[in-house]
């Protein structure tokens, strides 16, 4: 089940806050006129998109008890450069039951944004493994 | 991040990124409660749990601790720095332990795998962040185009 397709404008200006608060001082982010995104930066997207751009949390598990297991970035070709509109769409791809180190199970669900131009072409994935623990991970923390 | 002393002596040629060939490691100024909150705010995420310490305290942990993209994203820079901001086409990460404000953690990269796809070079980095302790914050792999 997928989230509803958005649009990200890759920003000069976000690309050089982030570029500085990942402690950067790379020219290819911070002087270039038009610089390439930072590895990591299309996770923003996430923490302005609306729950309707989410797929249903029902399908996901209680964000209570969701842990950040793991994160991916795939391009193809270079990150997009400052000045690029993409749209994203984010679904889940796969999951999984998986027994925990202290014993109880586990759940991991593989969330997947796709980036693409407007006219359709794969520009570069998202990928995010997300825990879904048997309890809160207050009582057990292993990731952030 | 990296001076320029480091960024000339790092190996970054096809011919120089044999297998196991490393980068030099780079070891960050303690993690900050401001440094989280700059992060959070160049991304957007405001979790709480990252900058509020009673919030923290209430949800069972001694304080504050790293949001895991601010660490991510410096691994990232880390491995930019050594190959090219341009050249990547892949970064991964998988989170370990929490790191703590006053945590200073280390980065290191390493080869792991070298191919030529469609004419095009490339190379996998292995990567990591770890802390003070000796604990793993993360374990990381990246590609690079290589030329």
């Amino acid at each position: 089940m997928a989230g509803a397709p958005f649009t990200m404008e890759v920003e000069l200006g976000k690309i050089r806050e982030f570029a500085r608060a990942t402690k950067s001082s790379n020219p290819g982010y911070l002087t270039a006129d038009v610089p390439v995104s930072p590895a990591t930066f299309l996770a923003t997207a996430a923490f302005w998109t609306g729950p309707e751009n989410a797929p249903p949390m029902e399908e996901i598990g209680d964000p209570a008890r969701i842990l950040h297991g793991e994160q991916e970035f795939v391009f193809h070709g270079e990150p997009p450069r400052a000045g690029t509109r993409l749209v994203g769409q984010t679904r889940i791809a796969n999951s999984y039951d998986k027994r925990g180190k202290r014993g109880g199970s586990m759940r991991l669900v593989e969330l997947v944004t796709e980036f693409r131009t407007p006219e359709g072409r794969l520009v570069a994935e998202s990928k995010t493994t997300v825990i879904v623990t048997s309890q809160a991970p207050a009582e057990g923390p292993t990731a952030s | 991040m990296t001076n320029a002393t480091t960024i000339r002596t790092n190996p970054t040629t096809w011919d120089e990124l044999q297998l196991g060939v490393t980068a030099a490691p780079f070891t960050d100024a303690p993690l900050t409660r401001t440094d989280f909150v700059r992060y959070q705010g160049a991304s957007g995420d405001m979790n709480p749990i990252h900058h509020d310490e009673q919030f923290a305290r209430a949800a069972g942990f001694p304080t504050v601790f790293a949001v895991g993209m601010l660490p991510a994203g410096i691994l990232a820079t880390y491995a930019t720095d050594w190959l090219g901001a341009a050249n990547i086409r892949r970064f991964q990460v998988r989170f370990g332990e929490q790191a703590w404000p006053d945590d200073v953690l280390t980065y290191t990269g390493r080869v792991a795998g070298r191919r030529e796809e469609n004419g095009r070079r490339l190379v996998d980095v292995e990567l990591t962040a770890t802390r003070q302790t000796g604990g793993v914050h993360l374990r990381g792999s990246a590609t690079f185009i290589v030329t």
